[in-house]
């Protein structure tokens, strides 16, 4: 899902911003705008999006329907802190993955971009041209500037779905509300902390 | 909770004042009581008495309103008295882990604690299963269970720890005839073995009787009597009366209508 995804958002992106560049004489600026836009844009908002709704649920789900069991209760008569046995190795995992995963976004949506820049009759842009542009343009700080987006996203997702599970009561309609807010919350944050980090990393010149 | 506390040392626990409500609705009502060192104390009463709130209070899943529950003389919630005293409850529903094995949900004390090698807690899980005739099932999912086996392997899981304290809710709810002896025989001589404390919510009267030092009557969240089974049996107040006697009428005059 996360290739079919980017692959799209590259070729819509070349597409958009082709058609219009193509006009003003700009098409070789197609590869490093889609490039630019993928790692500190598309790539990490959109990825985190998908994953807010595909595994954010499913943790919220998981850990809500297991405080309704009485499961979360049984760890803490066993003085197993909850947190730590549920919540951290989720949360760090996401940590990892999300970026990781949001590399392959990327790259993927460079190649996406590519293939609709070369065979869009339109734009007409060959291969080389598209990623010598790209290779000008954008910069390593780029994609850590993704990156650390990402890494953000990841903890927004994680925490938010776990402390929704936790915090679940009732039965299956309870799991199903926090299912709920937990992907709405998560887009949400994600949504203006992306706002918020974009301006301080502009700000502050940061990887710039 | 250490590993390194002596099993023969059971705990005293008291129950001071308790008063819970969860929104308009008072659930316990002022509940004061006292469970002995080594005890097997039963709190029976009819559902929707406060049974089992009492009870998650007693093992600090609840906080109440009013009043404090004190585990050898320190409240439950201070980090000191969980790291210092082993306790377990076995939970009506089982409560098992759904995405561990039935081996993995009774050795995971142990595992998390890290308290002993992976052959020793392979060796302590077979042993428990056997205990509580479920040998051999370790690697079954807790899906693929009944209902009397699910708190089968909740007892075994509670075994596991050794406790100074176990808090049984409803431990013979859903099991057969034979099966809830077993399971009333092993509260039992769990006393026997480890004097560990025993506290009993439940409404099976066979169960109460059989096993109980001293019985509590709860009823709409008040206490109305605490003593011995031969003294409960003898108590006058009609209520209690009822409600150790209650028996099914012959409905042969219903049927002959």
């Amino acid at each position: 899902m996360a290739c079919i995804l980017s692959l799209f958002i590259g070729g819509f992106l070349a597409l958009q911003a082709g058609s219009v560049l193509v006009e003003r004489g700009l098409s070789s600026v197609i590869g490093g705008m889609v490039g630019v836009s993928m790692c500190k844009e598309l790539g990490p908002v959109m990825m985190s999006i998908l994953i807010a709704g595909r595994l954010g649920s499913a943790m919220a789900a998981e850990i809500g329907s297991m405080r309704v069991y009485q499961e979360i209760d049984a760890l803490t008569t066993m003085n197993i802190n909850p947190v730590h046995y549920l919540v951290l190795p989720r949360v760090l995992a996401m940590a990892i993955g999300l970026p990781l995963l949001v590399i392959f976004s990327i790259m993927t949506g460079w190649f996406g971009g590519a293939a609709v820049a070369t065979f869009n009759a339109k734009i007409n842009l060959s291969m080389d041209g598209y990623f010598n542009n790209l290779r000008e343009i954008v910069e390593v700080g780029d994609v850590v500037h993704g990156l650390i987006k990402s890494f953000v996203f990841a903890l927004i997702i994680g925490v938010v779905s776990c402390h929704q599970g936790l915090v679940t009561i009732g039965g299956p309609r309870g799991i199903g509300r926090s299912v709920t807010k937990a992907v709405v919350n998560s887009i949400i944050l994600i949504l203006i902390m992306d706002y918020i980090l974009t301006r301080v990393m502009m700000f502050s010149d940061f990887l710039s | 909770m250490s590993a390194t506390a002596n099993n023969a040392e059971s705990v005293r626990v008291e129950v001071r004042n308790l008063r819970k409500s969860f929104g308009k609705q008072s659930v316990i009502k002022g509940v004061s009581f006292e469970v002995k060192r080594g005890e097997i104390f039963v709190i029976m009463g009819p559902s929707g008495s406060g049974k089992t709130v009492l009870l998650k209070h007693i093992i600090g899943l609840e906080k109440p309103d009013e009043g404090e529950i004190l585990i050898e003389g320190e409240p439950i919630h201070s980090a000191r008295v969980r790291d210092r005293y082993r306790m377990a409850m076995v939970f009506q529903s089982g409560a098992l882990l759904n995405s561990l094995s039935v081996g993995e949900n009774v050795g995971l004390y142990l595992i998390e604690h890290r308290l002993k090698s992976p052959e020793e807690i392979k060796k302590i899980v077979a042993e428990k299963l056997d205990l509580v005739g479920l040998q051999g099932l370790e690697e079954r999912m807790p899906s693929e269970l009944s209902g009397g086996m699910k708190k089968r392997v909740s007892i075994a899981r509670a075994l596991v720890v050794e406790p100074q304290l176990i808090l049984y809710d409803e431990p013979t709810s859903e099991l057969d005839p034979l099966i809830a002896v077993t399971i009333a025989e092993e509260i039992a001589s769990l006393r026997d073995r480890t004097h560990a404390t025993s506290i009993v919510v439940s409404h099976d009267r066979d169960l109460a009787f059989g096993v109980a030092d001293r019985i509590a009557i709860i009823h709409k969240g008040e206490i109305l009597f605490i003593g011995t089974p031969e003294e409960v049996k003898q108590h006058n107040d009609p209520m209690i009366q009822k409600f150790i006697h209650a028996a099914m009428q012959s409905n042969k005059k219903s049927r002959a209508l």
